[in-house]
């Protein structure tokens, strides 16, 4: 079972790990939107030390305005369901 | 490694990891000659584009590989090279124009595209592609219409993108091979029209 469906609102989490992480900063604290669920997979920043948390992931397109302030593409980017929350 | 990057201290910093694994008992040095060998003679744009001129002459192939890309590649015999990752295909189209960058690192489908172009894997391409992307687009001769939209797609190990990019107007009789020929490694990431 996943937490967000194709269409979801998510926002990625502000927050800047100690670790290694693949939620790039560029996208943190930014409003997006789910295109698609991936698969399951390891969740990176664990198994980086060896700790194996499989978890969902998304597809998650951003607008160039939500992300930079200005721009008319988007940004397209798998993200961990631990790197969301829940949008309105 | 080519001979004159034996003193990079990038080659020092791989070979010790292959002592590492070798010591460790993961691989054998013959094993990793053999995948570098495979890699470097099987790995070319050439098959990315054979995938792209089949997708643009049968449209049952076109929808399995926008479905499927890792099924598609298998079909015309690309299944080893893109095992371990999601191969996602995604199509140009008039009102779109798809882009490729891996912003963590360079991640990207090296069977179907060959070994990556130094420029993919450099700070300026991966940060820019996200912010400016039109602006890169220009500089690698390709001006779109304000009216295209732009997608940007950030890969990663897990996922890595094909783009299919538009059929060339006037290539209605030209058979697979000649087809094939039109497409570029830069169209199959997006920074060329084909």
């Amino acid at each position: 079972m996943t937490r967000f469906a194709a269409g979801a609102r998510v926002r990625a989490l502000a927050a800047d790990p100690d670790g290694h992480t693949r939620l790039p900063r560029y996208a943190r604290g930014h409003l997006g939107e789910v295109v698609e669920v991936r698969a399951t997979w390891q969740l990176p920043d664990a198994a980086v030390h060896g700790v194996f948390r499989a978890e969902p992931v998304y597809a998650v397109r951003f607008s160039a305005a939500e992300l930079w302030g200005s721009g008319s593409h988007s940004v397209v980017l798998d993200l961990w369901e631990s790197y969301l929350e829940e949008a309105p | 490694m080519s001979g004159e990057h034996g003193e990079l201290p990038v080659a020092a910093r791989v070979r010790r990891l292959e002592e590492r694994l070798i010591a460790a008992g993961l691989a054998t040095d013959e094993e990793l000659d053999d995948i570098l060998e495979r890699v470097f003679t099987s790995a070319s744009p050439v098959n990315g584009a054979r995938m792209v001129a089949r997708a643009w002459g049968e449209p049952g192939y076109r929808d399995r590989l926008l479905a499927d890309g890792n099924a598609a590649a298998a079909e015309l015999g690309f299944g080893a090279g893109t095992q371990g990752y999601l191969l996602k295909a995604v199509e140009n189209t008039p009102a779109v124009h798809n882009m490729i960058v891996c912003t963590l690192c360079s991640c990207y489908p090296t069977a179907l595209l060959g070994p990556s172009p130094s420029w993919y894997k450099s700070f300026a391409y991966r940060s820019r592609a996200v912010r400016e992307p039109r602006a890169v687009l220009a500089e690698f001769g390709l001006e779109l219409p304000d009216s295209t939209e732009v997608r940007v797609w950030d890969a990663n190990s897990e996922t890595r993108y094909l783009v299919l990019p538009l059929r060339a107007e006037g290539s209605d009789a030209m058979d697979e091979n000649e087809l094939a020929s039109l497409v570029t490694r830069n169209g199959l990431i997006g920074t060329a029209i084909r």
